[in-house]
């Protein structure tokens, strides 16, 4: 089989020179709206590489997130700012690289050692080498689920995702206690309405079947969480914001609830069985199912929070 | 390879075909307005074309659906995104092409 | 050597284009960019390392941590683009006040 295997080489190839292509245009093209297309365009790219990597888990988190969350957030920015420089320079063609042209060429030069470096040290790392994926496939009747990812997740270090819903909850209060943003042009039109009406139901319920299917084949909390945080920040473009009575107290308890509900069963675990986050295997499935229904709708709310930006109490004050 | 494989891969290759049409479009075309027709107008037939040949050599009917349910989602949301790029372009003020 | 060893490479050079454009460029919006291509060229690391694994599946302990970090990337990037909004505000331009120009 060597022309299939001298296709997969040149796939394979063209795909990587293809993401150090698009990253390059990204980083150095002059208009700032076309760098940020590009880097949307790099992040689906990456989507396609994580395929490839058998890593479809990664692959659905870095389209809604990487490319879709990210690229939304930037280009948001970008208008943002425009609105604030109304009458200024634009924000968008700024000069490139304001240092000189040596200090440029030396730190080419040394970060091309220190590539040189890092790549000679990867190539010496063992071409065969299981890691913990035997260890994983060994426990995993034990932790509840069927898909090694979302055990490790959510079982074996289920630690560092209660750490991870606690950043995101901390970067939204931080964007939140900077106070307001001036808000983007909204855009009313019928065509965006009837889209919104269409998608809004089937987001959610892609969203609940990723949060089921988690379980035993790619997707999960954080995918499920990523397409209600899509749903919301369709809402928000279309001109829709929360209506004041649920603004407050029913809001805030949405964001905190995966953090706390994760604290919770740590606590719960730590008095009942005395080791952290240690779920009995039998109930283990049913917590993990609870854990990530609350994640996704915690992480959903806290994504669209974030691109909003501003606290809809504060927006009320202005 | 059987008949279905060979029929599947003859779809697959004439769906490319179609994104590279548009994807030439989309470079050589002189405006925003005709780059969205090229651009629409190829990849919804380029993405049906290479949903039927996946839907050909998928497992089970469900997998097929599902493929389907997706180029209808990208056909609804091409359209209105086009529209509304269409829209905010114009009203930027950028001027249809003009011979 | 693996495919995914060419995927390693691919995630260094990734990283040192993201550090070079993170040093040399001033505006704040370009270094935001550059810091979202060192993650992904370093998740690309971690990830082809994992694919090592032969016949079983991927190591899925990087996957866990690859899917961890894009959240965190995604949070710390819509932190750092508000901060960026901020101080457009105040000083009306996108660059820290002791560089650019030198």
């Amino acid at each position: 089989m060597e022309a299939l295997s001298l296709l997969q080489w040149s796939f394979d190839g063209l795909l990587g020179l293809s993401l150090l292509w698009l990253a390059w245009q990204a980083l150095v093209c002059t208009d700032l709206f076309k760098a940020v297309v590009l880097f949307i365009a790099f992040g689906l790219l990456m989507a396609l590489t994580w395929v490839r990597l058998a890593a479809p888990d990664i692959a659905l988190a870095e389209a809604a997130i990487g490319a879709g969350l990210t690229g939304a957030l930037l280009l948001s920015a970008l208008a943002r700012s425009r609105v604030i420089q109304a009458n200024g320079e634009s924000l968008l063609n700024v000069p490139l690289a304001a240092r000189k042209l040596q200090f440029r060429w030396l730190v080419a030069i040394i970060l091309l050692i220190v590539a040189a470096g890092l790549g000679y040290a990867v190539l010496g790392l063992p071409p065969e080498a299981a890691g913990l994926s035997t260890e994983v496939a060994a426990n995993l009747t034990l932790s509840g689920v069927g898909n090694p990812v979302t055990a490790v997740l959510l079982n074996f270090r289920a630690y560092d995702t209660l750490l991870e819903m606690a950043v995101l909850l901390l970067a939204l209060l931080a964007v939140w206690s900077l106070g307001g943003l001036p808000q983007r042009e909204a855009v009313t039109d019928p065509v965006l309405d009837s889209l919104v009406r269409l998608l809004i139901p089937v987001l959610i319920l892609v969203s609940a079947y990723l949060l089921w299917v988690g379980a035993d084949a790619p997707g999960g909390a954080f995918q499920a969480g990523s397409v209600l945080s899509a749903a919301g920040v369709l809402l928000l473009l279309a001109g829709w914001r929360l209506p004041l009575r649920l603004a407050q107290r029913p809001l805030r308890f949405a964001l905190v609830a995966g953090t706390g509900t994760f604290i919770a069963i740590a606590v719960l675990t730590l008095i009942s069985t005395g080791r952290l986050l240690e779920y009995p295997p039998a109930q283990a499935g049913t917590l993990i199912l609870i854990l990530e229904a609350v994640a996704t709708i915690s992480i959903g709310v806290t994504l669209a929070a974030l691109f909003q930006g501003a606290s809809p109490v504060h927006k009320e004050k202005q | 390879m059987m008949v279905s494989d060979y029929l599947a891969v003859v779809v697959l290759i004439l769906g490319a075909i179609f994104f590279l049409a548009g994807t030439l479009g989309l470079l050589r075309f002189p405006d925003v307005y005709t780059r969205l027709h090229a651009l629409t107008k190829a990849d919804n037939v380029g993405l049906g074309l290479i949903v039927i040949g996946l839907g050909i050599t998928s497992e089970s009917l469900v997998v097929a659906g599902k493929l389907l349910l997706i180029w209808l989602l990208v056909l609804l949301a091409g359209a209105s995104v086009s529209y509304l790029i269409a829209r905010a372009a114009l009203h930027k003020g950028i001027r249809l092409w003009k011979r | 050597m693996n495919v995914a060893f060419l995927y390693t490479l691919v995630g260094v050079g990734l990283f040192c284009l993201g550090l070079y454009a993170l040093i040399v460029q001033a505006h704040l919006l370009r270094k935001i960019l550059a810091f979202n291509i060192m993650g992904s060229g370093i998740f690309l690391v971690l990830v082809a390392l994992a694919k090592r694994s032969g016949n079983a599946i991927p190591d899925p302990v990087p996957h866990a941590m690859v899917i961890t970090g894009i959240v965190v990337a995604v949070s710390a990037t819509a932190l750092a683009l508000t901060l960026i909004l901020k101080l457009t505000t105040e000083t009306g331009k996108a660059e820290l006040p002791d560089e650019g120009g030198e």
